[in-house]
């Protein structure tokens, strides 16, 4: 590419979109299933925990980029692994500096971003071969579809396993008193398998070219 | 001949649900009531297959008819159980306490009937295939495998949940990995726990007080404190309180012989489930620590 391509060409707005939807990680490229499932109890640890992954994937897919051409091949994995781990140190700090309580939730969680399969596949399959600002585009991207997903779950493993939405009472008291209990298995982590595939379900019957042909 | 008008209802009515016609989007359910009602006439075109005139319908239909003893028995008992626990049990005649019974079990029944049969004929209609049969037999298992408080809109969602998650996701009647209504009474048991067990929840007390010093605790749940006071022939016959149809091991074994000698059932799968729960109750025995694993192996048949 020798000619100057514009910051928001239209390939590179569909590194942003693309994640959303048809190229989603969790339920069509099924990365980073593990957090999903543990975090998403409540809204808002999904959504602390989709910034942090945002800011840590962003940031580790420029670092790669800038870094592409020196680093070895051989060691390419060490080297994205001690990347990812000092940033996520860093927010793990800045997680238990503003927000204690939420951090406190999210437990190891914040320390295990740097298994999430999400991070190391973009960072093997994008950043790699690509220049930073494209990189940076696609981490956000891919931390966006993901956050999308974490929020569509936690939002209904909220409102019906605790019958709140960000710790605020949405059921009414009323009825509870006319025999309306709270789903407890909404609060336990097989019901968020469950709704992601029922995403799942309702994504592809939606859009049928995401379908894998029948072997 | 009245068989005959039936048959002329359904050929003159026939057209309007076909594609195009005015009620298309109830062909399945039109499809599923004539093969109901008839035995279906389809023949295969290509090659040398013989179809046998007992399809899915009629082997739901003998599974439902094993269930009959077990319903019959579970509308006894919860009236049973229901005037023991205010008393006045001596004072019943024998129909005060089936109907009591009867008209309790019948709500969640429809529930379960309607409900599933709903989520059945939608999932036909939108994936063009006829009606799976399979419902007819879980919709009489959900009611009798809960507790009898079970408040019906649970029964509902439960409902719900194991015919598309259990059932309909893996491909429909046939092609399910799990049994959609032990599915069901799993649901319920990790989505509301406090009615899935406890003291409460096995007997119906309506708005009568039940008398001093009563306990609605099953069997096994006594066994946690210590006290065995229920008799074995009791838990044979089925007077203790439990899920509506699980109490009377009589019942249970009448539908296994209508299954086994009309051949809809296979005696290797009863009898492999039989051994494989005795032996666990038995290594349980061996290596117990509590008076619930102390209970003899061989009681957990009855």
């Amino acid at each position: 590419m020798s000619e100057k391509e514009a910051m928001f060409s239209k390939k590179n707005l569909r590194l942003l979109t693309d994640p959303i939807g048809s190229q989603n990680p969790i339920t069509v490229q099924v990365l980073g299933i593990c957090s999903a499932l543990a975090v998403t109890a409540q809204i808002k640890p999904a959504i602390v925990m989709t910034l942090s992954v945002m800011v840590v994937l962003a940031l580790s897919n420029v670092i790669i980029s800038l870094l592409r051409n020196s680093i070895p091949n051989r060691i390419r994995i060490i080297v994205q692994l001690v990347i990812v781990a000092a940033l996520v140190i860093l927010v793990d700090q800045v997680l238990k500096a503003f927000v204690y309580d939420v951090s406190k939730q999210l437990s190891v969680f914040v320390g295990l971003i740097i298994t999430n399969c999400i991070i190391m596949g973009r960072l093997e399959a994008f950043a790699l071969g690509n220049k930073p600002w494209p990189a940076f585009l696609d981490g956000i991207g891919n931390a966006a579809g993901y956050g999308v997903i974490l929020v569509i779950v936690a939002f209904f493993r909220e409102l019906l396993g605790s019958g709140t939405l960000f710790g605020f009472q949405i059921i009414p008291e009323g009825f509870y008193n006319f025999g309306y209990a709270n789903n407890g298995l909404m609060v336990l982590s097989p019901m968020a398998l469950i709704t992601v595939a029922i995403i799942i379900w309702v994504q592809r019957y939606r859009k049928r070219d995401l379908i894998e042909a029948n072997k | 001949m009245k068989g005959q008008g039936i048959k002329n209802f359904f050929d003159t009515h026939r057209p309007k649900f076909e594609k195009g016609g005015k009620l298309h989007p109830f062909q399945s359910v039109f499809e599923g009531m004539e093969s109901f009602l008839y035995v279906s006439d389809a023949t295969t075109r290509k090659g040398s297959h013989i179809r046998d005139s007992i399809d899915l319908k009629r082997t739901m239909i003998f599974v439902v008819i094993a269930l009959v003893p077990t319903l019959l028995f579970g509308m006894y008992n919860i009236g049973y159980q229901h005037f023991h626990a205010i008393g006045t049990f001596a004072d019943s005649t024998f129909w005060q306490v089936f109907i009591y019974g009867a008209l309790r079990l019948l709500p969640s029944l429809i529930i379960s009937y309607v409900v599933g049969l709903g989520v059945e004929f939608a999932f036909a209609q939108i994936k063009g295939h006829e009606i799976n049969e399979g419902y007819l037999v879980s919709g009489i298992l959900i009611p009798l495998v809960l507790p009898i408080n079970t408040p019906l809109w649970m029964t509902a969602v439960a409902v719900v949940f194991s015919v598309v998650i259990a059932k309909e996701a893996f491909g429909g009647t046939g092609m399910n990995i799990w049994n959609p209504a032990l599915i069901a009474r799993a649901f319920l048991f990790f989505a509301y726990p406090s009615q899935m067990s406890g003291e409460s929840v096995w007997i119906r007390l309506g708005s009568e007080q039940a008398i001093d010093g009563f306990s609605g605790a099953t069997p096994l749940g006594l066994a946690l404190t210590g006290i065995v006071d229920y008799d074995i022939m009791d838990a044979f016959w089925g007077f203790i309180p439990g899920s509506i149809g699980e109490t009377s091991t009589f019942a249970i074994l009448l539908g296994a012989a209508f299954l086994i000698i009309t051949g809809i059932g296979s005696w290797k799968i009863m009898f492999s489930v039989v051994l494989g729960g005795l032996t666990t109750g038995l290594l349980l025995n061996i290596f117990a620590v509590n008076a619930f694993m102390e209970i003899p192996f061989w009681h957990h048949l009855f």
